[in-house]
């Protein structure tokens, strides 16, 4: 655990004199102070092509009155900087007046260890591990022109004081591996990427020589896309294996279901609480207390513990996913997802482990039943236009669906559709929920988090692919 | 006030100093710092103000071949001391790689030009809030319109890159920008769109109505969308959106990307890439230019690059490890490109509107479907039917998909450049890509 004041002229004492006589007018706001330790080894080219280690310290301070946030931030930890950010909040705030609410739940459930991954292993060890899967890889096959791997860890120490000297502390690790590899063949070129992580250490991850799994799936992906052809063109029915490919209910449904976007009414689903906006089967959570996982947290960035919210039950929408704001502002509670990217950036709700639960039925049955459609089995990065309800993803492997049979691979193409609908589309959910490999970042207002998404396979009626074979 | 150069430069140096004591036989080190004031209106009542105050510091030490780097933003000197210490010990455990290495010296930037790049009026927040109240009241008269969110950001910042090869430089530089956003709803639809304006003087930004106006009236004008049908047509891109395909094209030219063997334009030198009509620049001493350098981010004099000429690739863009690698000098584009722009085409907007009896006018892309391995393209897109000329009706939910490589080939341009960003291009025709719909 870091110690914020120890070498600093501020004292904790200071701190939570200057925290309550800024907020003691506001209807809610924090200190929070953050130091992260990270470090990125990258070996690419056949070369250790950098080694970097990183430290980050600093705090924010915000005041909120009414749905007006003022928040300032630095990286020097002292009394003057922190005075100066008082100012700048009662400046912003000077005419408005609010009642500071001291409630926060307390739990005493943690879902991962306070440790520190990058002091775990040596730079040595490290480096021996990307050394292997580099030979590992050329030596498999002669098509194999590039691979590029890497680590990388950090340690985020964060405390938060409120208003009054309530503190609340977390240490969060993370880790992730990745594997890139690029084949070449008869002139083309294709790359498969595979990666894992999560909070633990990087020996959790690399036992039993796991970094070979890693490399198949890269290598295996890359080969598949050597073969594919141009994919079609035009609406049909699409099957989304079970993992990662959730991020299509991450894209589709997730972000239109924060809070922010539907206190401001500029969610296509700011109107639709209560109501069916999926297929009967369709229950789908975020969930920010499963161990180890990338998108979970002991507590959010605001203090609040984590939970599982429980977002469609059976089709039927039941809850936004809330940080203190907006709860506050739609009479409601949060959620444990109010997060920020650091502490250079505001609270946002945001989705932690965003899952959609299993189903009854086989992804075989799922394909057998379609005459004409495409497989999909991973997917590189997904958008929406929250308001029009518009989302896409890109597919990195896919494959034709003929008369109820896989057929060839098909080249990397964009999906699209409409968040508010598709879930209306989904005709069967598979009994085999799987979660992702720990590899997701999301994005939004330039804010990235980690975040972890799981599915069944699932078929879904008719969705737009965008090939170039019409 | 953002730090003056004495500050930092007195920091650099004593990063220098300490790494040579340490034993480095080498080493480089960037300090800045910079000072952003934002505020955020919604539905014309303030929402947000944000102050932030950064001090940065990145640190790359050598030991022979030997080579890593370190970056905090705590830079009291005890910190200092503990990461420099403990990035030499990580160099000395890293392996050899023959191409790392300090710029080389005749390269570097010796003139330190005034482009201009700093202004240094204060736009307080009450005047802030002057602009963005008068902008969101332009934005939301339409009845239409159901929600603006608008903000401005005033940036001051100030760096200095040193190397123990006696380098030791840095400027000041400002932004100032807005943006708004707004939702605009009918019976059958919800859509957002959005306008903005960054510009290095005050002077310069657009105007509060200006910006207002047309940020709602793109969004009315997307109302009531219809889904078309596959086929393959010509598409016009709005010039925030051909300015991407300028994008991913310095993506593909990087050369960190072309010595790893990872772009379709590796080995394009000198072969025609584009159609014979197509210039391409990358200008850095533009007078007040967003994206204006005097030199790279490590210290490689930046001069202007005829990337495209007639249609034919001249240059990559290179720095320093890649360039030893790929045996080629260092042309000062270590992070990217400055200020990028196809040079105009001939025709006219309107004469490019009535090229073809019929095409999608795309205003907006979404999703990430640039593969600069094998130039595949397919996003997502946002756009309007046009034929014979005339704006017929907004549309969405479609996909556009093509490679790069006939893409480029395909272009034509209009003569309407401006340069509102760093990377800017005149609108744009390609024929022969594929729209997915219905």
């Amino acid at each position: 655990m870091s110690n914020f004041f120890d070498k600093s002229d501020l004292t904790e004492k200071d701190a939570d004199k200057i925290v309550s006589d800024t907020l003691q007018n506001c209807d809610d706001g924090e200190l929070y102070l953050e130091d992260t330790k990270s470090e990125s080894i990258l070996l690419d080219d056949n070369k250790i092509k950098s080694s970097s280690y990183s430290s980050d310290l600093g705090f924010g301070f915000r005041a909120i009155t009414g749905e007006v946030v003022a928040y300032s931030h630095s990286n020097e930890i002292s009394k003057d900087s922190l005075k100066k950010s008082s100012e700048n909040l009662k400046s912003t705030l000077k005419s408005m007046k609010g009642t500071y609410n001291h409630d926060i739940s307390r739990s005493n459930k943690k879902f991962y260890e306070d440790i520190n991954p990058l002091e775990q292993k040596t730079l040595n060890s490290k480096l021996e591990v990307l050394n292997k899967v580099n030979e590992y890889l050329r030596k498999k096959d002669k098509s194999v022109k590039q691979v590029t791997t890497s680590f990388a860890g950090e340690q985020k120490s964060i405390e938060i004081i409120r208003s009054g000297g309530e503190v609340l502390t977390d240490v969060r690790p993370l880790i992730r591996f990745n594997v890139s590899v690029m084949l070449e063949k008869n002139g083309r070129k294709e790359t498969g990427v595979y990666g894992i992580g999560g909070r633990q250490s990087y020996d959790e991850y690399l036992k039993n020589d796991n970094w070979k799994t890693v490399c198949e799936e890269a290598f295996r992906i890359a080969s598949v896309n050597l073969e594919s052809k141009p994919a079609p063109a035009g609406e049909m029915k699409v099957v989304l294996g079970p993992g990662w490919p959730a991020i299509l209910i991450h894209e589709a449904i997730g972000h239109g279901l924060e809070g922010d976007f539907n206190r401001k009414k500029t969610s296509a689903f700011h109107d639709l609480m209560g109501q069916k906006v999926a297929s009967e089967g369709v229950t789908i959570v975020d969930d920010g207390t499963i161990d180890n996982r990338r998108g979970s947290l002991t507590i959010d960035d605001e203090g609040t513990p984590t939970e599982k919210t429980v977002l469609i039950e059976n089709g039927i929408l039941k809850n936004f996913m809330q940080d203190r704001l907006n709860a506050r502002l739609m009479n409601t509670k949060s959620t444990g997802s109010g997060r920020r990217e650091n502490y250079r950036h505001v609270v946002l709700p945001r989705m932690r482990n965003t899952m959609m639960l299993s189903g009854n039925q086989t992804q075989e049955e799922m394909i057998k039943s379609v005459d004409k459609g495409i497989f999909a089995v991973s997917f590189g990065g997904g958008q929406v236009d929250i308001t029009s309800g518009k989302f896409v993803f890109n597919c990195t492997e896919a494959y034709e669906i003929n008369n109820g049979k896989i057929g060839s691979p098909i080249k990397g193409a964009t999906l699209i559709g409409d968040g508010p609908s598709i879930l209306k589309e989904v005709s069967m959910v598979g009994n085999d929920m799987m979660l992702d490999p720990g590899i997701g970042t999301c994005g939004k207002a330039g804010q990235g988090v980690p975040v972890g998404v799981a599915q069944p396979s699932i078929l879904i009626d008719k969705m737009t692919v965008g090939g170039t074979k019409l | 006030m953002v730090k003056d150069q004495q500050y930092l430069r007195s920091k650099a140096s004593y990063c220098l100093d300490l790494a040579k004591k340490l034993g480095a036989t080498g080493s480089s080190v960037t300090v800045g710092h910079s000072i952003s004031e934002t505020v955020n209106f919604r539905n014309n009542t303030l929402d947000e103000s944000n102050r932030s105050d950064g001090l940065a510091i990145s640190i790359e030490t050598y030991l022979g071949k030997k080579r890593s780097s370190i970056s905090s933003s705590n830079l009291l000197d005890d910190n200092i001391k503990t990461l420099i210490e403990k990035c030499f010990e990580t160099t000395k455990n890293t392996p050899e790689d023959e191409f790392n290495s300090l710029p080389d010296k005749e390269l570097l930037a010796k003139e330190i030009k005034n482009l201009n790049l700093y202004d240094e009026t204060h736009f307080d927040n009450e005047k802030k809030i002057d602009y963005l109240k008068e902008l969101e009241s332009v934005a939301s008269s339409e009845e239409k319109i159901i929600n603006t969110e608008s903000s401005f950001t005033e940036n001051k910042s100030n760096f200095i890159l040193a190397n123990s090869d006696g380098f030791c430089n840095g400027y000041k530089s400002s932004s100032f920008s807005a943006s708004c956003v707004t939702v605009a709803r009918d019976e059958n639809s919800m859509e957002r769109d959005y306008e903005f304006t960054r510009k290095r003087h005050l002077s310069d930004i657009k105007g509060a109505k200006e910006l207002g106006e047309k940020a709602s009236e793109q969004t009315i004008r997307k109302l009531s969308p219809n889904k078309i049908g596959s086929e393959k047509i010509s598409i016009i891109f709005d010039k925030r959106i051909a300015q991407g395909m300028l994008g991913a094209f310095a993506g593909a030219i990087s050369s960190n990307a072309i010595a790893r063997g990872t772009s379709f334009l590796k080995d394009k030198i000198n072969e025609q890439i584009f159609s014979e009509t197509i210039n391409v620049i990358d200008k850095p001493d533009m007078n007040k230019g967003v994206g204006s350098q005097i030199f790279d981010s490590e210290g490689v004099k930046s001069d202007t690059l005829n990337l495209i000429q007639n249609g034919i690739l001249k240059n990559y863009l290179v720095d320093t490890y890649n360039g030893k690698k790929l045996n080629l000098k260092s042309n000062g584009r270590c992070g990217g490109t400055t200020n990028l722009y196809f040079d105009n085409g001939k025709i006219s907007f309107k004469d490019l509107l009535n090229a073809n009896s019929k095409h999608i006018y795309v205003t907006e892309t979404i999703g990430h479907g640039s593969n600069l391995v094998t130039g595949d393209y397919s996003v997502g897109a946002t756009g309007f039917l046009i034929e014979n000329g005339e704006f017929k009706f907004p549309v969405n939910e479609i996909t556009i998909a093509g490679n790069f490589k006939d893409m480029f080939k395909n272009i034509t341009l209009a003569s309407d450049l401006d340069f509102e960003y760093s990377i800017n291009s005149p609108t744009m025709m390609i024929e022969g890509m594929t729209v997915a719909g219905k």
